[in-house]
């Protein structure tokens, strides 16, 4: 069994800049998530903080950045679920198009993908547990795909 | 025909069970197919042809079947065409057979075969030409009711279906001793190795054919290697799961049968799987391919192979007096695996002069009669094989004898199974020793990088001896693995040992001079009823191109793809063509291989799960409080609230009357919203819009229109400046990706010189609309910011707090009423919902759906992308000239814009319409007539209706439309004809119909 849970206290800030110009803040390699930082695009990172943290999170990046770059609070635009149990990798394998198997997909790495009709971003926390950010406004279809997807009499055992 | 003594590989003979054939019980062992079922069982009789509705029988053991196609299951569970010989049993399953009516045995539809010198090839296209409306009212429901192989389910679907993306070093196709083998090199190497097989068990042919490899008897060996296989962790099997087609990159599709065969089950039905392989192995074997004679399709005349699979893996067999045909060696299994279970085999007949292999010399031993060049002249029976009169091959069907028997193994060579091989663009070449269309090794479909990704192995290769398909199983493998990135193991393969065959003789027509007569009851295409003689009158009527006369016979058309019939088809063309086989070619291999699930194909995509609905952070209070729900692009939206007693017009006007008198409240959450930020953004924006933006103050708001290149109106919404360098975009609420995509499009590709970051930030914020005269009252009682007229002049916005929410509120109006749109954090949506509604109480406030939004502005003559824009519409033709910038020096559409055609005074243009009749409302898409006609000699049509409502604040139907040289006519009367031949007739006037002035948003 795979078990899903919608975490409610994720903040999360969006920051599009230039990499090469970011002081103080180490940007993870292309595609992974390291210290609370995503990787999303060649300019844009997603910073995960406590949802109660935001407000000084996003004053202390206003304070280190310089220059041209973007910030905006987005914890409210995302909606965040984690998927965790021994199969977690195939429930995800039917809607993800992503090579999922343990030697290429490890706890760090992360993707910006589509999980059946709908975008995502997943990362493995940890070797039986993703968590997946969807919009807002799809929760309730990622919701129900994932546990539609992960029903125990649809397990399938392929990694 | 009860099972035989021994035998039975597949089956467990110590359990039985019921399945049910056209309402007769039927006993079957776990483990048998259900065509095996059925022939232990004594049913000769499986369906009916498709045309001519022969009785006909099980011809194979495979997915080639082209005959013994079932209804399997009832009710919901009705799933039409199964082939039953590759359909496990299930306890209690009903199968019924096909294409008969009323019943198998009295079949109505038998008088076409009557007919059949009227129903040639192409008979429907000469036949059905005249009259005219014959065909719709006649011809085509007749056809269709006596057509059409299963029944079509007539009720929902109750099971559900997934899909499984893989992504795999190296991907085989086939589970016979060739994938298998391939398997393990390949995944000793230390590739990830995905291997499919389309039935349930492993080990294809040589489980029945055996071999010795290396010492051991095939099924040992078979049962060692996957032993060794399921201990390697980078090898995957699926068994049950057919590979359909290779696409390019690498990808393929299969579909896995997973509770295909259990009722209720919670489990997906099918699984289509997704995969990506970095190489392919085409392990899929080889297909026997039936002779040309009259009377091959009796129930009772089968492959030979399928007649010894039976046997061995089954056992059970056709009838007790088999007669063997051939016109090679390997059809002598056959002779000595019946010879061996005690079922007579009175003959082998075989086309070649002589026949002195191995395989013969072995039945001869065993005191099997031999008969060289000899043929089939002409099976007797009509629902069995009652005798056969025998000939000589290259003779013209003079009856040499007449022996009794009950059934025949037909064997005219094999085919190697090219589908997947050619999908891609695998080329084929003609093997004429063997008489068969073999892959070409170097011209394999390719990759991006020019390699080839497909490379097969086995007999699929067309090597059809055990010795040389284990062989280069062996070096796909390897091969596989070393273009994956791996490093192969030295050592030896595996030697297969298997009896010497000796030449075959290629066989296309039965005897080689069978006249008309004959050659009109020897069919090619079982399943579509195409005989030799239908592909010689289609080569004779000039459709000499191989997938012309596909067409043209329907040979090859059928659910089975012509595995049996395309090569003895296009033989038999060759032949009346008077062409090489090669030259004539093959027509294509598309996929999927056998028929796969449309549901399959959907996957999840159903119910609950049919596509993703957009939710707003008050949805759940929405839906609680009488929306009735409108799709608004992927969202949902209240088109209106009903309430008790209600209907849905009532609704919309209260709430249109409540809001023009009172105060209203409407969820606007759906409008997109992009930051738009950096030291160029007013000048991006000045690029992406029609009007200027750079100019825009901090604090205030200004409507703006986007165009496409060719100057046509794609979006439009309200720009507020946050700060000198950053702007909101709101766009429709459809059209937020859209806009959002497109600037980073022009970011990106064009203007990557431009400093700018945009981010998408429609789901960060809850919008609520506050709109109405009592509109700034319910702020101002909510506490917090100040919102009043000199704090908040009309087109700004100001930020603070309200009820304690964090709040942007836009003094902006889509409505003409004061209103003011307050932006909160989606978190807190619905507690800003709340509150407002509390404080509003005391004004009667009541929220407002979608159609009252869509009749306010209406009223007010505002424009609704996607209404009064259809992708052919400019702002000049909207009346929106004002905003498209004359200064500017560029923006996207600019050159277009200045396209004299734009100019043109005749093109249609927004304008207001009054019904003469002020209840009347015109439809939507009203076309307005002149007197007169067209070129075409149809009404001049003038334009068309493009909103329309009943306005309840003027009690009066209102419109809006475009109108060629709608800007001169102001004043004219239109004449709208409806159906039923009502014309109303509407006065045209400004499309503002209500407060022209702005009075009551300037308060």
């Amino acid at each position: 069994m795979s078990d899903v849970t919608r975490i409610t206290d994720q903040g999360m800030i969006t920051l599009r800049a230039d990499f090469t110009s970011l002081k103080g803040i180490t940007v993870p390699e292309t595609r992974k998530i390291r210290d609370g930082i995503a990787w999303m695009s060649p300019d844009e990172l997603l910073v995960l903080v406590p949802k109660s943290d935001v407000s000084a999170k996003l004053a202390e990046l206003e304070k280190a950045l310089n220059g041209h770059y973007l910030l905006a609070d987005v914890s409210d635009a995302r909606a965040v679920f984690s998927l965790t149990g021994d199969w977690a990798r195939e429930v995800l394998a039917k809607g993800a198009p992503v090579d999922l198997s343990p030697d290429a997909f490890k706890p760090g790495d992360l993707r910006r993908t589509r999980i059946g009709q709908v975008a995502a971003a997943i990362w493995m926390v940890d070797d039986r547990t993703f968590h997946i950010v969807c919009f807002t406004s799809v929760a309730d279809y990622l919701e129900e795909w994932l546990r539609h997807a992960s029903r125990s009499a649809a397990k399938l055992t392929y990694f | 025909m009860k099972r035989l003594p021994t035998g039975g590989r597949l089956i467990d003979r110590t359990t039985t069970f019921d399945m049910i054939f056209n309402s007769r019980r039927i006993t079957a062992h776990p483990g048998d197919t259900v065509a095996a079922a059925l022939m232990a069982n004594g049913e000769r009789m499986v369906g009916r042809s498709f045309k001519y509705h022969r009785p006909r029988g099980i011809v194979a053991s495979g997915a080639e079947e082209p005959n013994a196609l079932m209804n399997m299951g009832e009710g919901e569970w009705l799933e039409p065409n199964q082939r039953s010989t590759v359909t496990p049993v299930v306890k209690g399953q009903s199968f019924e057979s096909q294409n008969h009516w009323p019943s198998l045995e009295f079949d109505v539809g038998v008088i076409n075969a009557k007919l059949s010198r009227f129903f040639p090839a192409g008979f429907y296209y000469k036949t059905f030409m005249r009259p005219r409306w014959a065909w719709k009212h006649l011809f085509e429901p007749v056809i269709r009711q006596s057509a059409g192989l299963g029944k079509a389910p007539d009720q929902p679907d109750p099971d559900s279906y997934e899909q499984f993306y893989a992504y795999t070093d190296v991907l085989i196709v086939g589970g016979g001793i060739a994938g298998l083998h391939a398997a393990l090199e390949a995944g000793r190497a230390g590739a990830k190795v995905l291997l499919l097989e389309q039935n349930p068990n492993l080990g294809g042919r040589a489980l029945v054919d055996v071999v010795d490899i290396d010492g051991k008897p095939s099924p040992d060996w078979i049962a060692a290697t996957i032993a060794a296989l399921e201990d390697m962790p980078n090898v995957t099997i699926r068994t049950a799961t057919m590979a359909a087609g290779v696409f390019d990159h690498g990808y393929v599709t299969a579909q896995e049968q997973v509770a295909t065969y259990t009722q209720g089950s919670d489990a997906p039905r099918h699984r289509l799987w997704r995969i990506r392989a970095t190489r392919i192995i085409t392990a899929t074997g080889a297909i026997e391919r039936p002779l040309t004679f009259a009377g091959n399709d009796i129930p009772g005349v089968m492959l030979a192979a399928a007649v010894r699979d039976y046997a061995e893996l089954y056992a059970t067999a056709p009838g007790e007096r088999t007669i063997i045909v051939t016109n090679n060696d390997d059809a002598y299994r056959t002779a000595l695996t019946l010879h061996s279970a005690g079922i007579a085999v009175p003959v082998v007949l075989d086309a070649r002069p002589e026949a002195t292999g191995t395989l013969p010399e072995q039945a001869r031993a065993a005191g099997i009669r031999i008969e060289t060049n000899a043929a089939i002249a002409k099976v007797h029976g009509k629902r069995k094989v009652t005798s056969v009169d025998i000939c000589d091959h290259t003779g013209a069907g003079d009856v040499r004898e007449t022996i009794p028997c009950d059934s025949v193994a037909m064997s005219g060579g094999w085919s190697p199974v090219v589908h997947l091989w050619s999908h891609c663009g695998g080329k084929l070449n003609w093997d004429e020793a063997n008489a068969m269309f073999a892959p070409d090794p170097k011209r394999p479909p390719t990759g991006d990088d020019g390699e080839g990704f497909v490379i097969p192995a086995g007999s699929a290769t067309g090597d059809l001896h055990a010795t040389q398909a284990l062989a280069n199983a062996a070096e796909a493998g390897r091969q596989a693995a070393i273009e994956a990135g791996f490093t192969p193991s030295v050592g030896a393969a595996p030697l297969a040992t298997a009896p010497t065959e000796y030449p075959m003789l290629p066989v296309w027509m039965m005897p080689i001079n069978a006249p008309y007569k004959l050659r009109s009851k020897a069919f090619l295409d079982f399943q579509n009823d195409v005989k030799a003689s239908d592909v010689a009158l289609a080569a004779r009527e000039g459709f000499t191109s191989v997938e012309h006369t596909k067409r043209y016979t329907t040979l090859g058309m059928a659910t089975d793809q012509g595995k049996l019939s395309n090569i003895n088809g296009l033989a038999i063309l060759a032949e009346s063509l008077n062409t090489p086989i090669p030259q004539v070619g093959t027509t294509t291999f598309r996929p999927p291989y056998t028929p796969i699930s449309l549901a399959a194909i959907a996957g999840d995509a159903r119910g609950p799960l049919f596509k993703p609905t957009r939710k707003t952070a008050m949805d759940a209070w929405h839906d609680a409080n009488g929306a009735d729900w409108e799709p608004v692009a992927d969202w949902r939206r209240p088109y209106t609230y009903v309430r008790d007693g209600e209907t849905k017009r009532d609704a919309v006007h209260r709430e249109i009357l409540n809001t023009r008198n009172h105060v209203g409240m409407l969820d606007a959450s759906t409008l997109g919203k992009i930051l738009v930020k950096g030291p160029d953004a007013g000048k991006f924006l000045d690029l992406i819009y029609t009007n200027m933006m750079s100019s825009l103050a901090v604090g205030k708001c200004r409507y703006g229109l986007m165009c496409s290149e060719n100057g046509f109106l794609f979006d439009d919404g309200v720009v507020a400046r946050l700060s000198e360098d950053s702007f909101l975009c709101h766009t429709t609420s459809g059209g937020s990706d859209r806009v959002h995509a497109w600037m980073e499009e022009w970011l990106q590709t064009e203007w990557w010189d431009l400093q700018v970051y945009t981010a998408n930030l429609t789901e960060q914020y809850a919008q609520i609309a506050v709109v109405g005269p009592d509109a700034r009252n319910v702020l101002e009682s909510m506490g917090g910011m100040n919102v009043s007229r000199e704090a908040l002049p009309f087109m700004t916005f100001a930020e603070g707090e309200l009820a304690g929410i964090p709040a942007r509120a836009y003094r902006i109006s889509f409505s003409g009423e004061l209103s003011y749109e307050i932006a909160v954090p989606a978190s807190r949506g619905q507690e800003f919902w709340d509150a407002a509604l509390a404080a509003g109480a005391a004004h009667s406030i009541m929220p407002y759906g979608t159609e009252a939004l869509h009749v306010m502005r209406a009223e007010k003559g505002f424009i609704m992308i996607g209404d009064e824009t259809d992708g052919t519409v400019t702002p000049l033709d909207l009346n929106l000239g004002w905003a498209v910038s004359k200064k500017k020096e560029d923006f996207i559409g600019k050159r277009a814009l200045e396209r004299e055609f734009f100019h043109r005074t005749d093109r249609k243009q927004l304008v207001g319409l009054m019904p003469e009749n002020p209840d009347d409302v015109l439809p939507d898409g009203a076309h307005a007539v002149e007197p007169g006609t067209n070129i075409y000699g149809q009404k001049n049509m003038i334009g068309h209706v493009t909103s329309t409502y009943y306005s309840p604040t003027l009690k009066h139907g209102i419109a809006m439309a475009l109108i060629k040289g709608g800007a001169q006519r102001l004043g004219e009367t239109l004449s709208f004809p409806l159906e039923g031949g009502k014309v109303i007739k509407a006065k045209i006037v400004d499309p503002v119909f209500y407060d022209k002035e702005g009075a009551r948003q300037n308060v």
